[in-house]
């Protein structure tokens, strides 16, 4: 049966392409429950977007929560795939509140997690489909990549055993925030000069080409060396599966995300006229390890609730 | 088109001799008028007066591209946008103030009034503290005069208020002062105007 596109909304629209184009990619529909046990999420508040959930009990007697995140679930329930590789893609609602002004809003996300032992060329497929499901919601959209590896390695010589210094230095990053950095490095009297690695990292900003040239002559040590690598890898594959997409990528380490859940890329991906990122993801195996799995993982959400006022006409789907 | 945000009254005044001279002049904005938009096709900005506690919501929901607004404001909200900049005006500091000679009987939950809720809140929380916070949205200073807190956390830039009202300033929290901010969507469209302002503001800024 075919359904008429003046049937669906924008959101259902670009919904059922994006699915569309996740099942032509070779990855499998999963399907879930709207409610989860609750103490999966006051286990891993952190790695939740929003610490509020909404909870209730069970007529067993049981505290459940109406799902506030997909990919905890699908790290639950799903078991290692060893050599393999396991693709999945979701289209979900989640449920969550901003801030505590904001009050409970459902929430609805369309993205895919592939979990395995992750490869250089997986890592470029996740980010091809990345691109691809903007440019799918618009011709003037933009993927941010960033290294947190590369990172961490920055930030942990400057911040040393100090986890406080190293998440304010992280907030400060997000920010693009250079002299905050300097702030709190001569506040924790952090010998002057010393930042200037961390600040010229975030200063880089631009095509793959550019930066990459750029951070060829960062100080060299081989890990950082192997992760730069990585990176270009992982942004060279986006370009030979797609020639075009290459002029959509940004690389720009201000795109962070938890270091104790993701590590390696992670990325952000905006369009034009919408203020907030619409779609978000990374390799988290920090959170595999931390549900007991032996898999590496790497996955993305759109989301389709900013998308909404997406002008008219400009939607490719 | 660059939209920027500045916050109304004698700061963005100063502001915007900052923008005009990075290269991003608008004259119309300094017009003695009821006016509150104002552009120039000529160096492709739109300015817009907004109620300085205000400035934060227009960048992170997009209706400006850029703007300033105090760091007291950013630490209070965290709005998810850049800060690109600090334009080291309308220098101040976020501080603890009370009675002359105050000293903090740990054995008491410490009263405290203040509009800046959070950075209270974090602040003493940091200390391990335990407080009784009492949101007030003006007059701070009136509060441990009639009994009502021990202390009050708020600006202070010269601390004359404090000291008419026998009050003093008992810790510093942290400086304040104007901060660029961008939308972090604006940003990867507009990249090339928004780092050329940054860049001519940093040298206005460094210059003085």
């Amino acid at each position: 049966m075919w359904i008429e596109d003046r049937l669906m909304d924008t959101q259902e629209r670009i919904g059922y392409r994006l699915m569309d184009l996740y099942d032509t990619n070779g990855y499998n529909r999963y399907r879930m429950s709207k409610f989860e046990e609750y103490d999966l999420y006051s286990r891993n508040r952190d790695f939740l977007l929003s610490e509020n959930v909404i909870t209730f009990t069970d007529t067993n007697g049981r505290l459940m929560a109406m799902k506030p995140d997909v990919t905890l679930s699908i790290v639950k329930n799903m078991k290692d795939a060893g050599r393999d590789i396991r693709k999945l893609y979701y289209y979900e609602h989640v449920y969550r509140a901003a801030d505590e002004t904001e009050g409970f809003r459902e929430q609805t996300q369309v993205g895919l997690e592939c979990m395995g032992q992750i490869s250089a060329a997986c890592i470029s497929g996740v980010l091809t489909l990345a691109a691809r499901s903007l440019q799918l919601c618009s011709e003037h959209s933009v993927l941010e990549i960033s290294h947190l590896g590369i990172l961490k390695t920055v930030t942990d010589e400057l911040s040393g055993e100090h986890p406080e210094i190293k998440t304010s230095l992280l907030h400060c990053v997000s920010e693009k925030n250079t002299h905050g950095i300097t702030d709190i490095c001569r506040e924790a009297g952090i010998e002057a000069g010393k930042e200037e690695t961390l600040q010229r990292l975030i200063g880089l900003y631009g095509s793959p080409e550019k930066v990459l040239e750029e951070l060829h002559v960062f100080p060299e040590s081989a890990k950082l060396k192997e992760m730069i690598s990585e990176l270009e890898h992982a942004v060279s594959g986006i370009r030979s599966a797609q020639e075009q997409l290459n002029r959509h990528i940004i690389i720009d380490f201000s795109a962070t995300e938890d270091l104790r859940y993701y590590n390696g890329i992670a990325f952000k991906g905006f369009i034009e006229g919408i203020p907030e990122s619409v779609l978000s993801g990374g390799q988290y195996d920090g959170l595999m390890r931390r549900m007991g799995r032996k898999d590496q993982a790497i996955g993305f959400a759109v989301f389709l609730n900013r998308l909404e006022r997406l002008r008219e006409g400009e939607s490719h789907a | 088109m660059l939209n920027i945000a500045l916050p109304k009254g004698r700061l963005g005044e100063q502001v915007y001799g900052l923008f005009a001279r990075a290269g991003f002049e608008c004259p119309a904005v300094l017009e003695n008028s009821r006016k509150l938009i104002f552009e120039n096709a000529e160096t492709g900005v739109r300015y817009f007066w907004v109620k300085p506690s205000d400035v934060a919501i227009y960048v992170a929901r997009g209706a400006a591209d850029i703007g300033v607004a105090g760091k007291d404001i950013l630490l209070e909200y965290r709005p998810d946008v850049y800060e690109l900049l600090d334009l080291k005006l309308g220098k101040c500091r976020m501080a603890v103030a009370g009675p002359a000679g105050f000293t903090d009987r740990k054995e008491q939950t410490l009263r405290v009034a203040t509009k800046f809720s959070r950075i209270a809140r974090e602040y003493y929380a940091g200390q391990g503290r335990d407080i009784d916070i009492i949101h007030l949205n003006g007059s701070i200073e009136i509060a441990p005069i009639l009994g009502l807190t021990d202390v009050i956390v708020d600006i202070v830039e010269t601390g004359k208020t404090l000291k008419e009202n026998h009050l003093e300033v008992l810790e510093t929290i942290v400086p304040i002062s104007a901060r660029l901010i961008a939308n972090k969507s604006g940003f990867k469209f507009k990249t090339d105007a928004i780092q050329r302002l940054t860049n001519g503001l940093r040298k206005e800024v460094d210059g003085n």
